[in-house]
């Protein structure tokens, strides 16, 4: 992997010790790919009130990952990614048909999957061994999943050149977007199973508990100050690669979980920014 | 000014149920280009329905036809000013990004270029609305939000136009400035508008035909005539009339109705 190796150069010529070791150069460009992608998706996450939807697909990974163990796969993405996809599309389906609440929906479907999950993998006593999805841990990250990292973002900026309009018109009014021509039911399943694999993908890295902060901090801060979709955008990816670098390194220097100080200091920036913004209170 | 002598919106028998309950029975109803029709009715009487049915988002019986000059039963382009917005107060759009997004491709969140904010600009301008550009959508009175939603509706210019309780939310100055542009839209370039209201005081002077609806058709024809039927006072009873005369109170079928 030449690419890498060029990475590993580059980051050498910075004065510090943790560039000493692959493992922190590897989680170091992680975060700078993973942290614009989940500022993005997250724009539209609150934008769209889906905060609560997103925090279930990320706990249907402990079902997910149940089912693969159940099935003997060694590496359960696939059936975590199959089973989130699944989800989001019934949940974006059912909300087009029902009269219930979703909220109430969103908050049974939570306690489902969390639950389905937990008593499949604690059978004999079992479930330590499946800690490690609840926290997650950047510093393990192998330049192959990098790629695959590289491969989704990517794909979210071809998807978010090409639909971002018809999901800006979506958000402000269905019956609106549909009389200037957007699919908006194609547009609302298509985002929701691309924001499915996002995170089933990243859960390794933040883990299932803090998933759901890192795409909605962000998007969150942001909206405090920004005046245009064009500043909201920029603003959370600014917001989510600082905290995403600053989380990292400050993790190595505390020894603490690095998802969890990354989004320890993104909700700072969502302190500050609201403090500053002055739109949190009427 | 253009002229257009054979087209029309044509809707004949329809009837749109939601499970067993039809809000919809038998409507009948003939648009001619050039021609406001005001449609009006209670509560639940299945105005926004017929608005969403003729968008082609609800199934339905019946026929809805169009006819378009030249070419014989194409859909036609429909602008839709939907009833009064729901979002968020503190969302991030601005007027120029949520023009921007429903008239052009170009991905606003990219941020917008000189010729597209350029060409928002000059769209707003004819509906009185260029001075709002650069504010955020939360921060836009009720009149000037359906002024910027007119600006879209008629980008590109639409044959049928279609506004669901214009009313609702906006001051007497500020609705009639909409009234206003609205038939001069329709004078200059011969569009067709179905409008939806319960402003029954307001809406007289500039409709050509008065529909009123309890999922069918009560009573159509020229609307002194109609505001003078005793079936239609009965249907809305006194107080609608008040709020009527008072657009500032928000009236219970605000919220209600949305759904229908």
């Amino acid at each position: 992997m030449a690419i890498i190796e060029a990475w590993y150069r580059l980051v050498s010529i910075f004065p510090f010790s943790w560039t000493h070791y692959n493992f922190m150069n590897n989680a170091l460009l992680a975060v700078l790919l993973v942290t614009p992608l989940f500022a993005l998706l997250g724009t539209m996450v609150v934008s769209n009130r889906m905060v609560f939807f997103t925090d279930v697909l990320g706990h249907s990974a402990l079902t997910g990952i149940a089912i693969g163990v159940l099935l003997g796969f060694h590496d359960p993405t696939l059936p975590m990614i199959i089973l989130a996809v699944v989800l989001a599309v019934s949940i974006n389906l059912l909300k087009n048909i029902t009269k219930a609440s979703m909220d109430t929906v969103l908050g049974v479907l939570f306690a489902f999957v969390v639950a389905l999950g937990i008593v499949i993998l604690s059978r004999q006593g079992g479930f330590v061994k499946y800690t490690s999805y609840l926290i997650g841990d950047i510093l393990a990250v192998t330049p192959k999943q990098i790629g695959w990292f590289f491969l989704l973002a990517v794909v979210v900026l071809v998807y978010w050149h090409i639909a971002g309009n018809a999901m800006i018109i979506t958000s402000i009014n269905s019956s609106l977007a549909r009389s200037r021509r957007v699919n908006t039911f194609l547009i609302e399943t298509s985002f929701t199973v691309l924001l499915a694999i996002v995170v089933i993908v990243s859960i390794r890295l933040v883990g299932i508990l803090i998933i759901n902060s890192l795409l909605v901090l962000p998007a969150a801060s942001s909206r405090n100050f920004a005046r245009s979709m064009h500043s909201y955008t920029l603003g959370a990816v600014i917001i989510s690669i600082f905290s995403g670098i600053t989380g990292l390194i400050v993790s190595y220097y505390w020894g603490t979980a690095s998802g969890a100080t990354i989004v320890l200091f993104a909700s700072g920036c969502y302190g500050i920014a609201a403090l500053l913004g002055k739109r949190l209170i009427k | 000014m253009k002229t257009c002598e054979h087209c029309c919106t044509k809707i004949d028998n329809l009837t749109v149920r939601f499970g067993d309950n039809a809000i919809l029975d038998n409507v009948n109803l003939h648009v001619d280009c050039g021609e406001v029709v005001g449609v009006v009715g209670p509560n639940g009487a299945g105005k926004t329905t017929l608005l969403r049915t003729i968008l082609g988002e609800m199934p339905y019986q019946g026929k809805i036809t169009f006819r378009i000059a030249g070419s014989a039963s194409k859909k036609p382009k429909i602008g839709y000013v939907p009833q009064k917005l729901q979002f968020d107060l503190s969302s991030p759009i601005s007027v120029t990004d949520l023009v921007a997004s429903a008239i052009s491709r170009h991905p606003i969140w990219a941020g917008v270029s000189k010729d597209l904010s350029e060409r928002v600009k000059e769209i707003l301008s004819l509906f009185s609305a260029g001075h709002l550009l650069k504010r955020r959508i939360g921060e836009l009175s009720g009149g000037e939000l359906q002024r910027v939603l007119l600006a879209i509706a008629m980008t590109p210019e639409p044959e049928l136009l279609l506004l669901d309780e214009p009313s609702s939310g906006v001051d007497i100055k500020g609705l009639s400035l909409f009234y206003q542009i609205v038939d001069d839209l329709r004078k200059k370039h011969d569009i067709a508008v179905i409008l939806v209201t319960h402003d029954l005081a307001g809406i007289s002077s500039y409709v050509d035909r008065l529909i009123l609806l309890n999922c069918s058709v009560i009573a159509e024809g020229d609307p002194k005539e109609v505001l003078s039927n005793e079936k239609l006072v009965k249907a809305f009873g006194p107080t609608l009339w008040n709020i009527s005369c008072l657009p500032s109170l928000k009236s219970p079928e605000d919220d209600k109705n949305g759904n229908h």
